[in-house]
């Protein structure tokens, strides 16, 4: 298990450096400096500005400057918002958009796996056609035209919802809705397959035959096994939800790290933007070493105990 | 007591006599005489696809979608780019069919402009990804053993990086362009390609006609070439097919947060993008055709990519 878990800290790790080093290398090959504008023409402040925020370094001493900085996880402050460090906005964004995230994938897992479970138990029957055929609609359509979509119905039509911003349980509902229909769909379509799978194996058919209550096969036998498909996508629906909440923000004037993130690429300040990239991989790439974790503990195919074995 | 069998013997053969069966000759001419048309496995996918409704339906819109991209813009006197302002936000009218936008532009005359940008950096994008995705899972499945597991630590290291962030990141320092967004794509979007190639030919490889192929001298490449991927052909036109709308809607994605395609292009999601105030003011049209054509155009690839899955699968036929 230590071994495992220790080679897969080693992948992440690798893969964050690569993720460093590649901002770095693009932020420096920006040709011009961030302070090419009027306000700061002239030559010795411009200087004096650069040697603030040591750019006037070599890009050996600034890469390892930066690495340091990453490292102490201090990106340094804002160029385009006065008084403002990095940190400040991540302190500020990173909490809200946490709990849209953690919202989302509840919702998103529960009902996706709700519906799958349905349909496969109605294989082929019309309520398994409507689940589907919704899963598919769900999957194509994208997050921020749903958003739109949304607001304009249920928030300026009907006057159910809130149309924006993020103070109340009420102000929660669309913008959840919005980015949990995709990966709802995703975890919906997975599930339904991989239950269809399940229940024609033998041992269902012997769980049956002992006379277990339907229920009973459903959750305790077939999907326990069903859901392992699920974990090893649950990476690739994490990266989705956090780059939809980019948009999703944007639209529903969320203030969370998304909106600072596409304020930031906007206003070209580049601190924020190398900051929230490095954080959002780094939060990404530990999700995935936890997905990653969770699989090889709940696969017994993945041998952790034996000694030296892989 | 007797069993089963002892019983039916001893009747069959106490009350009929022998001489009333005949060994029937086998016709062996008839026998080979092939009844129905031989079917190859592309014919005999494409015969199971046509029954897919929901594929074939899919299928169907995107052939007219890349019809209407090609001539669409040219059945209306308007320019994609050229403002009308005092024509701005006509509803849908004989004059302007899908109405015109906040600057007057007709949006049917844009709608198929954007068709071209979406069908084009979906398709290149998806062709880059095959392309790479076979080569680096071949050579990977192919030989095996250290070199699997070198070029496999690499795919799991980019697996990591998130993509749309990075894409997000080349977008920024590069400047919008489409050469970039279809650089910024292809960077991580080759990885599933690849894994899943590997996967089929470690699988393809153990087969004996690989085998008479290596004892007969032939080259990793020519077994690769023609042996392997022709038969891991299915699983990467159906990967294909899905990766297509994900790449548009990346194209979407990017152009609604202001970095994709820029004027004079119009695509779908910068024309999204541009109608979000109209459709407080009620002007749905202006946001109503560029959503609808981005959400079943990818609704249309994967019903098909579904669709081919099935009917590229030998083991499910019927």
């Amino acid at each position: 298990m230590l071994q495992y878990i220790l080679k897969r800290f080693l992948i992440s790790m690798v893969t964050l450096w690569i993720i460093v080093t590649i901002t770095f290398i693009l932020m420096v090959s920006i040709p011009g400096s961030p302070f090419n504008d009027e306000r700061a023409s002239n030559e010795t402040v411009q200087a004096n500005l650069e040697a603030h925020y040591n750019l006037d370094d070599p890009y050996h001493v600034q890469y390892l400057l930066y690495l340091k900085s990453v490292a102490t996880l201090d990106f340094g402050p804002s160029i385009k918002q006065p008084n403002q460090t990095v940190n400040d906005l991540l302190g500020r964004g990173f909490p809200i958009s946490f709990e849209l995230g953690i919202v989302t994938i509840i919702v998103a897992v529960i009902s996706g796996i709700v519906l799958g479970i349905i349909s496969a138990l109605r294989h082929n029957g019309i309520v398994d056609y409507l689940a589907m055929g919704l899963a598919v609609l769900g999957i194509s359509i994208p997050n921020f035209i749903l958003a739109t979509l949304l607001i304009q119905e249920l928030a300026v039509n009907a006057k159910i919802f809130p149309v924006a911003t993020w103070s109340s349980p009420m102000h929660m509902v669309l913008p959840v809705l919005a980015l949990a229909t995709g990966p709802m769909a995703i975890i919906a379509r997975l599930t339904r397959s991989t239950m269809i799978e399940v229940l024609t194996q033998d041992y269902i058919k012997m769980a049956r035959a002992k006379g277990l209550s339907p229920w009973k096969i459903t959750i305790k036998h077939a999907l326990r096994n069903a859901l392992m498909p699920i974990v090893t996508i649950m990476g690739t629906l994490l990266a989705g939800i956090l780059t939809g909440t980019f948009v999703i923000e944007q639209i529903f004037a969320i203030p969370g790290m998304g909106k600072y993130f596409v304020e930031s690429i906007n206003q070209r300040d580049y601190p924020v933007i190398m900051g929230t990239t490095v954080f959002y991989s780094a939060f990404l790439i530990f999700m995935l070493f936890l997905v990653d974790i969770v699989y090889g503990i709940l696969d017994p195919r993945i041998k952790l105990h034996k000694k030296g074995g892989e | 007591m007797r069993t089963l069998g002892e019983r039916y013997e001893s009747h069959s053969t106490s009350n009929v006599p022998e001489e009333w069966f005949s060994l029937k000759e086998k016709d062996k001419e008839a026998a080979e005489v092939v009844l129905r048309p031989s079917l190859s496995y592309w014919q005999d996918a494409w015969r199971r696809l046509r029954k897919n409704k929901m594929a074939m339906l899919g299928l169907v819109f995107l052939i007219l979608l890349s019809f209407m991209a090609i001539f669409g813009p040219m059945m209306t006197p308007y320019e994609v780019n050229v403002q009308d302002r005092p024509n701005q936000y006509q509803p849908p009218s004989s004059e302007h069919w899908f109405g015109t936008d906040s600057a007057g532009r007709d949006v049917f005359t844009r709608t198929w402009y954007g068709a071209r940008i979406s069908l084009f950096v979906g398709l290149v994008a998806a062709l880059i990804d095959v392309f790479i995705g076979i080569i680096w899972g071949g050579i990977s499945g192919y030989k095996g053993g250290r070199t699997d597991t070198i070029m496999m630590r690499i795919i799991e290291i980019l697996y990591g990086i998130p993509s749309l962030l990075v894409t997000i990141l080349l977008l920024v320092v590069l400047g919008p362009s489409l050469f970039t967004i279809i650089l910024a794509l292809t960077i991580t979007g080759w990885v599933g390609m690849a894994r899943i190639v590997r996967g089929q030919v470690l699988q393809i490889k153990n087969y004996e006609f690989v085998l008479a192929s290596q004892s007969f001298g032939g080259k990793a490449s020519r077994i690769i070439r023609k042996h392997l991927l022709p038969n891991t052909m299915g699983p990467i036109i159906v990967q294909m097919t899905l990766s297509v709308p994900s790449a548009i809607f990346a194209e979407a994605f990017l152009s609604f947060i202001g970095l994709g395609i820029q004027a004079p292009y119009a695509s779908w999601g910068v024309m999204a993008n541009d109608s979000l105030g109209a459709i407080l003011s009620g002007n749905w049209w202006t946001l109503f055709f560029p959503a609808f054509f981005i959400s079943f155009t990818m609704f249309a690839f994967n019903v098909l990519g579904d669709g081919l899955q099935d009917a590229l699968d030998p083991k499910l036929r019927k």
